[in-house]
């Protein structure tokens, strides 16, 4: 009845200028579970949710390691982000080969902002259906960005994607002005805390479905810098940060002095 | 039986007639450069505390023709490198082009990017570029290359300046690809015969680490000296470069002082001899 005739291919405009299958590729990130990412002057950390198919599967993993320096964290399509792992994995570690360094982390996201953009201008491919946040250091210190399906890539001081992730970005836009100087555990509770938001009622954080990644470049006193390589946080190794965010009061953090009062 | 290569695999002559041999290529095998054309001698270098010296003649040969007397055969890579080439010189203006193009990149990649890294010197170069260390290995990846595709660049390559630790930093790479460092470096006909002289002052990393920037550069002047006296294709003009944290310091039209070919009439065996 009323089709939408335009949303057939990626390459052919809507009469209001719109490329609906880059849309409905924005929206498989929405559909996927949420991920937060935080800078700070030393570190970038990334906190995920995992979900299980079912109550017997196990969970899907949401945040992988790229390269000594660089880790992502994928709200979408798991099987598309395999296909940029994998490609960003080969780019590092060319990268590695031919100039015996890190590769800087904007090059690396600009590479597969190229790429994806790519399928959203030629007949018969599709956009990925994923998101990335990628965190990583290199010479320039820690960084974290932010891919959509679109191609296009941002840095960002902290962002999340996916499911309810507007909770979480509020969060984080309320509590910006700290990042900066926060230090390593600082930032992951932060980023806890930005999580938590965007749970559902009944939900909550959990050894089985958190997930933590950190990566940082600290700068010694006598000018050196010392790189933590990127590293991923699962089951028991999370639980002491769980548990320093689980007393907070319900979006406690988020608003002080102008959260909900309890009684008298 | 017919040994001929190109008769194998072909319909035989005595049985379908003469084989149409226009089809065949007569010019054999594909070959690259066999030995280089127009040449550049010695170029020498050696470390010091804070920084690396390096030196070439501004020579370019024809065989035993000095040929061309005007050109560069040192330059500066991002104003953190210097890149000093010895041999085939067309090979060396080839590379020369690669590189202005992969600096080029490298600006713009790190243009636009807030260096947290330079708040507390101004001057220092934006963080991230490639340094002496990344660009060597980049080279020797680039010569070893083509060395495997049968068609090397006929070059021997010094590269200095610094590595990831911000210690001063001198390698070579040759046609092969074959890489090595050391706290002297020489080239060419510059191995044999100012190798030694600069091994007198930095024989180890701990000696040129002791060394002076005037005491290096005095070294170096020596030993293009010594080459202009015993090296047939060498010239009294030359460059010099000197990489410390502040940048390169190129000169690129130096003049050999004090010469004295006093030497010269002891010498026997050469031309007429008188006696």
């Amino acid at each position: 009845m009323f089709r939408n005739n335009y949303d057939n291919d990626s390459v052919t405009f809507s009469p209001q200028g719109r490329i609906f299958q880059v849309e409905y590729a924005a929206e498989a990130v929405k559909q996927g579970s949420v991920v937060v990412g935080i800078a700070s002057k030393t570190h970038a950390v990334l906190v995920a949710i995992k979900r299980n198919a079912e109550e017997l599967s196990s969970y899907q993993k949401k945040l992988f390691p790229i390269d000594e320096h660089v880790g992502i964290a994928i709200a979408g399509l798991t099987s598309d982000a395999r296909v940029l792992s994998n490609f960003m994995k080969q780019q590092c570690l060319g990268h590695r080969l031919t100039y015996g360094r890190n590769m800087p982390v904007r090059t690396l996201v600009e590479m597969i902002g190229s790429k994806a953009q790519i399928n959203t201008q030629h007949y018969g491919k599709r956009p990925y259906g994923v998101g990335l946040l990628v965190a990583g250091v290199d010479d320039q210190g820690p960084h974290l960005f932010e891919f959509q399906p679109s191609g296009m890539t941002e840095e960002m001081v902290a962002f999340a994607i996916g499911a309810r992730s507007q909770m979480a970005r509020t969060y984080l836009e309320k509590n910006i002005d700290k990042f900066a100087d926060c230090d390593r555990e600082e930032l992951i509770r932060h980023g806890l805390r930005a999580l938590k938001e965007s749970l559902v009622q009944d939900r909550e954080l959990t050894v089985d479905n958190t997930s933590v990644g950190v990566a940082g470049a600290v700068k010694a006193d006598d000018g050196s810098t010392k790189v933590e390589p990127f590293k991923v946080y699962d089951q028991q190794d999370v639980t002491a940060w769980i548990e320093s965010v689980a007393d907070d009061k319900e979006g406690a953090g988020a608003g002080e002095g102008e959260g909900m009062e309890v009684d008298p | 039986m017919d040994h001929r290569p190109q008769a194998w695999g072909r319909p035989r002559d005595d049985v379908y007639g003469a084989y149409d041999a226009s089809y065949l290529q007569s010019g054999g095998p594909k070959t690259a450069t066999q030995s280089p054309i127009v040449t550049g001698t010695s170029v020498i270098a050696i470390k010091f505390k804070d920084g690396v010296v390096m030196a070439a003649d501004n020579l370019a040969s024809y065989g035993s023709l000095a040929r061309f007397t005007d050109v560069k055969r040192l330059r500066p890579f991002l104003s953190t490198s210097v890149v000093g080439f010895g041999g085939d010189v067309s090979d060396m203006q080839f590379l020369t082009r690669h590189l202005n193009e992969l600096a080029i990149d490298e600006a713009y990649e790190h243009e636009s990017s807030p260096t947290s890294s330079s708040e507390d010197d101004p001057n220092a170069p934006p963080a991230g570029q490639l340094n002496a260390a990344n660009l060597h290995k980049y080279l020797s990846k680039l010569m070893y290359r083509r060395r495997n595709d049968f068609d090397p660049l006929w070059n021997q390559i010094l590269v200095a300046g610094f590595d990831s630790a911000s210690a001063p930093f001198l390698a070579s790479v040759d046609l092969r690809g074959t890489t090595f460092t050391s706290p002297s470096l020489a080239t060419g006909f510059g191995a044999m015969l100012a190798q030694p002289i600069m091994r007198r002052y930095a024989a180890t990393e701990a000696d040129a680490a002791r060394l002076t920037r005037e005491e290096a550069v005095k070294v170096v002047k020596e030993c293009m000296k010594v080459l202009f006296y015993r090296d047939a294709r060498s010239l009294d003009r030359y460059s010099i470069a000197v990489v410390t944290k502040d940048g390169v310091e190129l000169s690129e039209d130096e003049q050999l002082e004090r010469q004295s070919w006093a030497f010269a009439e002891r010498i026997k065996g050469y031309g007429t001899q008188t006696v």
